[in-house]
């Protein structure tokens, strides 16, 4: 039997000829003409116009023949709707099929057939099929209870096809209710781990890393990453389960080329996360001379990235054999990997410096270019160390025809004009074809030219007028020359402030330039296995439209393996139609749990989207359950709340007095100068320092976010993860014009203590999301305690006392305020400017006791005794603290020393 | 979800296109046929990505699988799949090549259709697969009843990869280990890197449903046993090897080998792979190749290389091969070897010595002078080192089986009645030494 003469037919008339095949009586006539026409298909011709004559061929019992009818009507019913309701009534009556694969073949089908009017009909036989007798029929109907959702989702829910399909979730057949075992890990145990932080459950997924299907692995890897972010790096079951990740990855690297790329770009993202996981596994990332280039390059990535002092010597002469060999790209990036070498370990510097050397010495072109461009890197993180090798780069001068490497050149004569005799000279060369160089270089070429003169100016006043009249009366190039006449002013006014301008002394670069961004890291690790990984992109960068957002809200299906769950508990705004899905990439599925927040884009005002937000932190805050059960950490901070009747009443008077003594600390309670909370490298450019205040009664966070990125950055919102104490913006983040770049704005954020209680660690921990067009970025900050304490905070005489007796001994905590020269009314007032009020004061030989009460916005009493030795040289101040809720002391210890020592 | 699957001859020409989704269209058949088949370069990568749509592809031979998608799938499954794909292709019409494509078309489309239902990977077990889907098209019309149930709940058994009822006059079984040795060793003798990947292949010809149970000489297991006197214990310690780390077919319950390390499965008929493994540690090595290159001069060339196996004295390794790099400029070269045959190949720049077989605990010898052009190269010859390759039956992981005992509740037969082979087979991987 040979098929492949059904792809040979060109002639002309086939479509007629094929007609009368297709309507003829002979079965075997007919049988060859369909195939005929799906040959067609599969080529691309048009073959629609047979489609009666097809169908007219679908009533028979010949299973090979209608399943090639099936395949036609599958690729062309969407253009002949009216005809294909012709096809319907086979469906029903294959659905009545004797034979299950038949029964299955037509539910599978049907589903194919992306026709709305046909749709309606196919329900009543889904419906039947989804409780036929056969465990295979049942599985292919939930599969097309799928498709049927992806064409209507509507008409699913209506059918009620959920609930049906909700039963075959506790199927007794494990194809019905999993997926196939090979492909998918079944759901229940992979979801385990996210709702209870519980090492035995780690156990079942463990094993998992020896399934001899990489998918499976890779996924089993995702798990105990995501897991491990929860554990603390002190735990034995951390270091366990590092050991035990090693060699699953390493394995990895023995399957198919295809696989060991998708493996080793996990692998780059792994060892970002935690080199320690592979940090002793150097030698299987050695290149190995049949790998395909795209292995080879990604091993090269990894190698850098696993660089250390220890295995340095090794790395290096790989890459310096790898520099030899014959694939460009290939090359150039070995030549590269050395000079990061010399970056990222120091030690390894000269040699690096001297194999580069050997490496020019070559004269292959495009090794000597590139090991120009990076000797240029290592001269901007080790200055004035290896300049001695500049005599050879020069020898090579008139061999760079690249722009990268012309560049850098350029900027190695600039920099170092002064001990290069001839720079002038050398410059001088390039300028000659300035116009057709590129701008990188015409750029380059104008500020080396201009440090040259600020070096050298006796000698070449001409040249620098030739390259400024160049850069700005000749070109098109708007920054060249803006750069040229930005110099030429400078130079003009002002030659000592071009100098320190032009000649300043430059930061170092950095050891990893090429680092993922943590956060888009971190998204990319829940990711693992799947395409987003490989790309090294957040999946809305490549997925289109909704679809991929629609998929991130789905509901936990943690639950669903019982079975118990109702579409009500589906997130509002999530068409729990998604369901269907019966079948989903356990991936997939996993990452979208983990993922829940972290893509999709926040509409509206932040507040809207609270909840969204919330997860997000949570997640990064490493208190992952709290994102999905959000049973373990949730404790209200203190239960008991002492003595809180009476005592504002009575204290209203002092109060009044207290006030008017302070006159100059009126305005409010102590404020710490600002610090940066979000640096500018964590937030793709947006730079975030802040304090917190307490004005008159209302907290506020000051914050001043500074762009420092070259965009503009607009649609500023926040959002706060639940905390000890419910501080939460009481209003957006206002920020009204567009933050250009450069430029800072000051915000005063006012925060209630109304929002949902969580307790931290630290207890003072806060954990913000700010949201900007670009991202979202996470950081947390630590609030000063004093912020909280209200202005009623004077407890009643008695009160005190008899609280103070009533309060058990170990909830005292005792503290030592060091340096503190203040006396006791200077203490005092100062304490009570911050709402630490003094009830009564003593003198015990010598020592000034200061009896002392606050209270917390969430009603939790604080006793304090401070006790001042006036004479004392040490200045030391002895504090005591009393408070229901012992774990608040230590935080009010803190606000005491910082608020007495400013 | 795969969304298509497309399969091309090395020209570009559409052999098979099967769409899954709507977000697929025929422009995308396309698409890949301009941008990576016509574009006639090395692949970079095997997943690319035009127009927001990312193609997984793979070559076998001349032709092209290429699995396409909009959606951030799972990259790791859907190679897995194509490789499945391809393994399951060739179970039922041999070589991949695009008449075997052509003549089968009708076929493929309907295994696409059951194994990547609505792009969801479905069971693709070959074993099971060959019960319902034929070459001659279904044979459900002559089918009973029962038969057709049976195949039913076997696609979607618990236990995939094995059918019911299976029956065999004479139960047997036979264990390959089949290993690969990767050396790369300095010229002093010294080993740079070493590694065995060796794989445990079973073929099964067992009735009912058998559980069986594998042992080997694994560190882990035998400490655990540890019992016996202490002579005893220190002396199967010796014997015993740490296996760096092992995958293990389906069939295995992984649960199992996590907790006590004991491999026990039901397998599927017929040949498959049960295990892999990667060792690094106490490897022995078969072959060691002693170098000795000098310069005599920039116009000659000596080159004295020793072989030594390494192995018991009884056993013959086969089909050696020495591969002696030579420079590129050298215009002559003479010979001389104690055995085998050796001959300078101009077009590879490198001598080739061969033995047709070798004992154990031996050493050969070749000497050759190397008469160079002159030359004005500046750069030096970097001397790549000298490739070898052998088969032989021994294990240089030290990896032994110790048992595979079968038995379950409703066999009628015993673990005795069963006839076991194992065999050992070594071959060269990556297997070279410095000059």
């Amino acid at each position: 039997m040979t098929d492949s003469k059904y792809f040979t037919t060109t002639k002309k008339g086939e479509i007629f000829e094929l007609k009368a095949e297709l309507n003829s009586d002979k079965k075997e006539k007919k049988k060859e003409a369909v195939k005929k026409v799906i040959a067609s298909m599969t080529v691309g011709k048009d073959v629609s116009a047979l489609f009666p004559d097809v169908v007219n061929c679908m009533q028979t019992d010949n299973l090979e023949l209608k399943k090639l009818v099936y395949l036609y009507l599958m690729n062309y019913a969407k253009s002949q709707p009216d005809m294909a309701i012709m096809a319907v009534n086979t469906f029903v009556k294959d659905c009545e099929d004797p034979n299950p694969l038949i029964r299955a073949l037509a539910v599978r089908t049907m589903g194919c057939i992306r026709v709305d009017k046909i749709t309606e009909y196919l329900c009543e036989p889904l419906r039947k099929c989804l409780k036929d007798e056969d465990p295979y029929v049942r599985k292919t109907a939930a599969v097309c209870v799928a498709k049927l959702h992806d064409i209507n989702a509507q008409l699913v829910e209506d059918q009620g096809f959920l609930d049906t399909l909700k039963d075959l979730i506790s199927d007794s057949n494990p194809m019905v209710s999993h997926c196939h075992p090979p492909w998918d890990v079944s759901l229940s145990f992979l979801f385990a781990p996210l709702e209870r932080m519980d090492p035995s459950i780690c156990e079942q997924v463990t094993p998992r890393l020896s399934h001899a299907n990489s998918a499976v692995v890779l996924s089993a890897v995702k798990v105990l990453m995501k897991f491990m972010e929860m554990l603390s790096k002190d735990l034995d079951y951390y270091g366990t389960l590092l050991k035990k990740l090693a060699p699953p990855l390493v394995t990895l690297l023995s399957a198919e080329p295809e696989l060991q790329y998708v493996a080793l770009r996990n692998i780059n993202l792994i060892v970002q996360k935690r080199p320690e996981i592979l940090k002793h596994e150097m030698k299987v990332f050695f290149v190995k001379y049949n790998d395909p280039i795209y292995v080879k390059l990604e091993k090269l990535d990894i190698m850098i990235r696993l660089a250390s002092q220890a295995n340095i010597a090794q790395v290096l002469a790989e890459l310096k054999e790898y520099a030899t060999e014959v694939d460009v790209d290939f090359v150039r990036k070995a030549v590269r990997a050395i000079g990061r070498c010399a970056i990222k370990v120091e030690q390894s510097a000269e040699r690096c410096v001297s194999t580069l050397l050997d490496l020019i010495q070559t004269k292959v072109n495009y090794v000597v270019q590139e090991a120009i461009v990076v000797i240029k890197d290592i001269f901007r993180k080790y200055p004035n160390k290896y300049e001695s090798v500049i005599a050879t780069l020069c020898e090579n001068l008139d061999s760079l025809d690249e722009p990268e490497a012309r560049a850098a050149m350029i900027w190695i004569v600039g920099e170092y004009a002064e001990r290069i005799d001839n720079a002038d000279e050398l410059l001088e060369s390039f300028l000659e074809g300035f116009h057709d160089e590129s701008t990188q270089v015409q750029l380059q070429l104008l500020t080396a030219i201009v440090k040259l003169f600020l070096k050298k100016p006796t000698e070449t006043q001409e040249l620098v007028q030739q390259v400024l009249s160049l850069a700005t009366q000749d070109s098109d190039n708007p920054d060249l020359r803006d750069r040229g006449y930005i110099y030429w002013r400078l130079l003009s006014t002002d030659p000592v402030a071009a100098k320190e301008v032009v000649l300043a002394e430059k930061p170092l670069i950095s050891e990893e330039t090429d680092l993922i961004e943590p956060t888009l890291l971190d998204e990319l690790i829940c990711y693992i296995g799947t395409l987003a990984s490989v790309y090294h992109k957040p999946p809305s960068a490549f997925v289109e439209g909704g679809r991929g957002v629609v998929h991130k809200s789905l509901p936990p299906r943690t639950a669903s393996n019982e079975s118990t769950e109702s579409p009500e508990t589906a997130p509002a705004g999530a068409p729990p139609g998604e369901q269907p899905d019966v079948i989903p990439a356990q991936g997939d599925l996993l990452g979208d749990l983990l993922n829940l927040d972290l893509g999709p884009p926040v509409s509206g005002p932040p507040l809207a989207t609270s909840s969204v937000q919330m997860g997000a932190v949570d997640l990064l805050g490493g208190g992952l359950d709290s994102l999905i059960g959000g049973t373990n950490f949730v404790a209200p901070p203190t239960a008991s709340v002492p003595a809180n009747l009476g005592a504002p009443i009575g204290s209203g008077l002092s109060d009044l007095f207290d006030l008017t003594s302070g006159v100059g600390t009126l305005s409010g309670s102590y404020v710490a100068p600002r610090a940066v909370w979000l640096p500018a490298m964590k937030a793709k450019g947006l730079e975030i320092s802040g304090t917190f205040t307490r004005q008159v009664g209302s907290i506020s966070m000051d914050l001043q976010l500074t762009n420092k990125a070259l965009q503009v950055m607009t649609d500023f919102a926040i959002q706060f993860n639940r905390n000890s104490f419910s501080l939460a913006p009481t209003a957006p983040l206002q920020v009204h014009a567009p933050l250009s770049p450069n430029q800072t704005v000051e915000i005063s954020l006012p925060l209630s203590t109304v929002g949902s209680v969580m307790k931290m660690e630290p207890l003072n921990n806060l954990q913000v999301a700010v949201k900007n067009n670009i991202d979202v970025f996470y950081f947390s900050t630590l609030y000063p305690l004093h912020i909280l304490f209200v202005e009623d905070g004077k407890m009643d005489r008695q009160m005190f006392l008899a609280t103070w007796k009533d309060i058990p001994n170990e909830n005292e905590a005792q503290f030592q305020i060091r340096d503190c020269p203040l006396n006791a009314e200077a203490a005092s007032s100062k304490l009570q400017s911050s709402n630490i009020f003094t009830i009564a004061k003593r003198n015990v030989e010598g020592q000034d006791m200061l009896y002392q009460s606050l209270k917390l916005t969430n009603g939790i009493w604080v006793l304090a005794e401070l006790r001042i030795q006036p004479g004392n040289p040490s200045c030391t101040v002895r504090l005591s603290l009393k408070c229901r809720a012992p774990e608040v002391s230590q935080h009010v210890y803190q606000a005491y020393e910082t608020i007495l020592k400013n | 979800m795969t969304g298509g699957l497309f399969i091309y001859n090395h020209k570009g020409e559409v052999l098979i296109s099967r769409v899954y989704r709507d977000d697929i269209g025929r422009n995308a058949v396309d698409a890949f046929q301009v941008n990576v088949i016509h574009a006639r370069q090395q692949v970079r990568s095997p997943v690319t990505n035009i127009a927001r749509t990312s193609f997984f592809h793979i070559k076998r031979s001349n032709i092209w699988l290429a699995a396409v998608t909009k959606q951030n799938v799972n990259a790791a499954m859907v190679f897995e799949f194509l490789y499945k794909m391809c393994d399951v292709m060739a179970a039922y019409f041999g070589k991949i090549s695009e008449e075997n494509i052509k003549n089968n078309f009708v076929f493929i489309y309907e295994l696409l259709d059951e194994i990547l239902d609505f792009g969801y990977p479905q069971n693709s077990e070959t074993g099971v697969l060959k019960t319902f889907i034929t070459q001659q098209g279904i044979k459900s019309q002559h089918q009973t009843k029962e038969e057709q149930s049976q195949i039913t709940s076997q696609v979607t058994g618990q236990i995939g990869w094995r059918r019911e009822g299976i029956k065999y006059g004479r139960n047997e079984l036979f264990l390959d280990v089949l290993e690969s040795v990767n050396l790369l060793m300095s010229p002093q003798g010294q080993v740079l890197s070493a590694h065995v990947s060796g794989r445990v292949v079973m073929k099964s010809y067992l009735s009912g449903m058998p559980e069986c149970k594998f042992g080997m000489n694994d560190k882990i297991i035998i400490e655990k046993q540890g019992k016996g006197t202490a002579d005893e214990a220190s002396k199967s310690r010796k014997q015993s090897i740490a296996v760096d780390d092992c995958t293990f077919h389906q069939c295995v319950r992984l649960s199992k080998f996590d907790s006590e390390r004991s491999i026990s499965f039901i397998p599927p008929d017929g040949e498959f792979e049960l295990m892999r493994s990667r060792t690094t540690k106490d490897i022995i090595l078969p072959f060691r190749v002693i170098p000795l290159v000098r310069e005599v001069g920039c116009t000659k060339l000596e080159v004295k290389v020793v072989i030594k196996s390494n192995f018991k004295p009884s056993l013959l390794a086969q089909k050696i091969e020495v591969r002696i790099p030579t420079p590129l400029n050298t215009s002559g070269v003479q010979v001389i070897c104690m055995k085998g045959k050796a001959k300078y190949n101009a077009s590879e720049n490198a001598m080739v010595w061969k033995i047709k077989r070798m004992a154990g605990m031996k050493e050969s010898q070749i000497s050759a002078e190397t008469e160079l052009l002159p030359t004005n190269d500046k750069k030096k010859w970097a001397r790549p080192p000298i490739s070898m390759n052998f088969e032989g039956p021994f294990a240089s992981s030290c990896l032994k089986v110790r048992y595979l005992k079968v038995f379950g509740p409703k066999l009628n037969y015993s673990d005795h009645d069963v006839i076991k082979w194992v065999r050992y087979i070594g071959r060269s991987g990556i297997y070279a030494t410095c000059c």
